[in-house]
């Protein structure tokens, strides 16, 4: 059973999605997605302990020996990304039951699980094969469903950005398959790690070069880099709450992972640093992300799309992280990816209270609400504190590796921007918290507590958030093995 | 560039061809369908790419016929065909998704003009900040 594992992480959702149709009823959907993403949890966890003590696992997908059939090859890079992704999806799942059930029409309920689990076996799917075709298949997959959640948003415009994402997203992923199909007519291998031993011998040639650059574009799409992010605020803005807090905190970090596998581990550190200048074309963008989106995040007034904006902001960090080329700045990006799905996680989940009693995410909506839902607007602010950078907060540890990782290049400007940019992301939370907690409660009406179905998966993040905010060990430990991994063969 | 390599390559070009039209018309049109159509155009282009990839000059079909193993009979490599079924069934669904959202935008905009739902957007949000 165990050494079924990593296929099992993705079969299990992946099963459960469609019993959620079968069953046709809400409640009973909902039990299924939460015995499954809870069971992808237990398993992505295992799969962690057993990589970081025994190494390496290779799975061999119907017995089928590498690289022929397909491989699912699970070393401590995307463990980790499995782990960030199933934590995520086991408190997102039970946080939907409450959420959910004011958000969307009853009879769309079980067709919401369906999605949900379908887009969650696609994300760990991607994380955990080893085969590049198989990474577009399950990128598919995650998409597809994804577009039909976003869609089940309350405001009709939710139906337009649905389809804005489908129409980049789809633009996304057939460049992925033009760089792979162009890497395979070198290689003839689709596997990930024979990829690896083939593909310095044909470096020269254009063919990789231009399967190089479709790669590129394709994963900047995905993980909504500057300058294209415009699918992604929209999207998250008016997607039902759970959707939200599940896409802000897996689908772009999930994008990155592809990135750095693709880049790092097929291509090799050396070609994408050496030859591809990779570093130098990807760091004035994520300098721009970091600051426009911070400077855009303080001029909404829509909560999630400020969350949105900021978003895009944060995915700039993780890519400034890699482009410094070092160990550290890779332990950076790796440690944001985590980080990053918390602190979001939490934000979008209190954003998602609001929404429940309030009905209305703007910021004028907020008024007053730090007296009237404590709870909730304590979690925004914690989460909101982790996203400035503040220490005993895991947002603090990520700025950190990444001001490390700029001295360690010289690039003192660099760190200078980055906590420029933290001081913007004040900025925008103290807009928020100014309003919650200064301003009265307009109408007598009685606004209440949120419930505690879904307090309690928010302020989960928010223990999380605090708890590898103070003990981060562990978790730089483990980003900065994996990122040792990655950058094999390049020097510290 | 020699006219050589544009006629012995012809289906690249092809592909070529089609990817750009495919492209143009996703950015040019503002109608949502047209949008799907050119996403389709698009998409089409890189199956015939897998699919010429594949193919081998006197290749045969991947099938067993004598003279197999000694190295005489070519064949095409069946591999790439396999994966563009995969491809063209995404493409389907990506299709079916993006044309059932169209249906659902009709009906809530009373439209599949891109910029007229823009403008009714703009409206929305211009009165939700009048009201907040």
């Amino acid at each position: 059973m165990a050494g079924h594992y990593p296929v099992l992480q993705v079969v299990v959702p992946l099963l459960a999605a469609p019993l959620c149709l079968f069953v046709r009823n809400g409640r009973a959907a909902w039990g299924l997605a939460v015995v499954a993403s809870w069971s992808a949890l237990g398993i992505s966890l295992a799969l962690l302990g057993r990589v970081t003590s025994s190494g390496v696992i290779s799975y061999a997908l119907g017995d089928w020996a590498p690289p022929i059939g397909i491989e699912y090859r699970v070393d401590i890079v995307n463990a980790w990304v499995l782990v960030i992704v199933s934590t995520i999806g086991a408190l997102v799942a039970p946080y939907a039951l409450t959420s959910v059930e004011r958000e969307i029409e009853a009879r769309h309920i079980p067709l919401f699980y369906a999605a949900y689990l379908l887009c969650l076996s696609g994300l760990l799917g991607i994380a955990v094969t080893g085969d590049v075709f198989n990474v577009f298949v399950f990128l598919e997959i995650s998409s597809l469903s994804a577009y039909a959640l976003i869609a089940l948003g309350q405001d009709r415009r939710a139906l337009t950005s649905a389809f804005r994402y489908l129409v980049m997203g789809s633009v996304g992923a057939t460049f992925i398959v033009i760089g792979i199909g162009l890497l395979y007519s070198m290689t003839g291998s689709l596997n990930m790690a024979d990829l690896a031993q083939l593909l310095p011998g044909v470096w020269e040639s254009r063919t990789v070069k231009v399967a190089y650059g479709f790669l590129a574009v394709g994963f900047c799409l995905k993980l909504a880099l500057f300058p294209l992010h415009l699918w992604l605020p929209n999207a998250y803005t008016y997607a039902p709450s759970p959707v939200t807090a599940f896409m802000a905190s897996t689908a772009t970090k999930v994008a990155v992972y592809m990135l750095l596998r693709f880049f790092l581990t097929v291509f090799g550190a050396a070609f994408s640093f050496d030859v591809m200048a990779l570093d130098r074309v990807l760091l004035p963008l994520a300098l721009v992300a970091i600051v426009s989106m911070s400077l855009v995040a303080i001029f909404q007034v829509n909560v999630k799309r400020l969350l949105a904006y900021s978003s895009v902001a944060q995915i700039g960090y993780m890519i400034l992280g890699l482009s410094f080329a070092t160990v550290t700045g890779l332990t950076a990006t790796l440690l944001h990816l985590f980080n990053h799905a918390l602190m979001k996680g939490a934000l979008f989940m209190a954003m998602g209270c609001v929404m429940y009693r309030v009905g209305s995410v703007q910021i004028d909506a907020m008024a007053g609400l730090g007296r009237r839902m404590p709870a909730t607007m304590a979690a925004f602010v914690a989460g909101g504190l982790s996203l400035v950078g503040v220490p005993l907060t895991v947002g603090f540890v990520s700025k950190w590796y990444l001001i490390l990782g700029a001295l360690e290049r010289g690039w003192w400007p660099v760190a200078v921007l980055v906590l420029i940019a933290s001081l913007m992301a004040l900025v925008y939370v103290w807009r928020v918290v100014e309003v919650a907690y200064f301003r009265e409660f307009p109408g007598e009406e009685q606004t209440r507590e949120a419930p505690w179905t879904l307090l309690w998966p928010t302020w989960a993040l928010v223990v999380l958030n605090l708890y590898f905010g103070i003990d981060a060990g562990r978790t730089a430990g483990i980003a900065r093995q994996a990122a040792e991994v990655l950058m094999a063969g390049i020097g510290q | 560039m020699s006219l050589e390599l544009l006629v012995t390559h012809y289906n690249y070009w092809v592909v070529i061809f089609l990817m750009m039209v495919g492209f143009y018309i996703l950015i040019s049109r503002g109608n949502l369908i047209k949008k799907i159509v050119g996403l389709n155009v698009f998409q089409t282009s890189v199956f015939m790419l897998y699919i010429s990839l594949s193919k081998i000059t006197e290749g045969t079909p991947p099938i067993l016929v004598d003279g197999y193993g000694d190295g005489e009979v070519v064949y095409s490599n069946p591999l790439p065909h396999v994966l563009i079924l995969t491809a063209i069934v995404v493409g389907i669904a990506t299709t079916s998704v993006g044309l059932a959202l169209a249906v659902r935008i009709k009906e809530a905009y009373g439209t599949l003009e891109e910029d007229e739902i823009t403008g009714i957007e703009a409206g929305i949000e211009a009165g939700s900040e009048a009201a907040g």
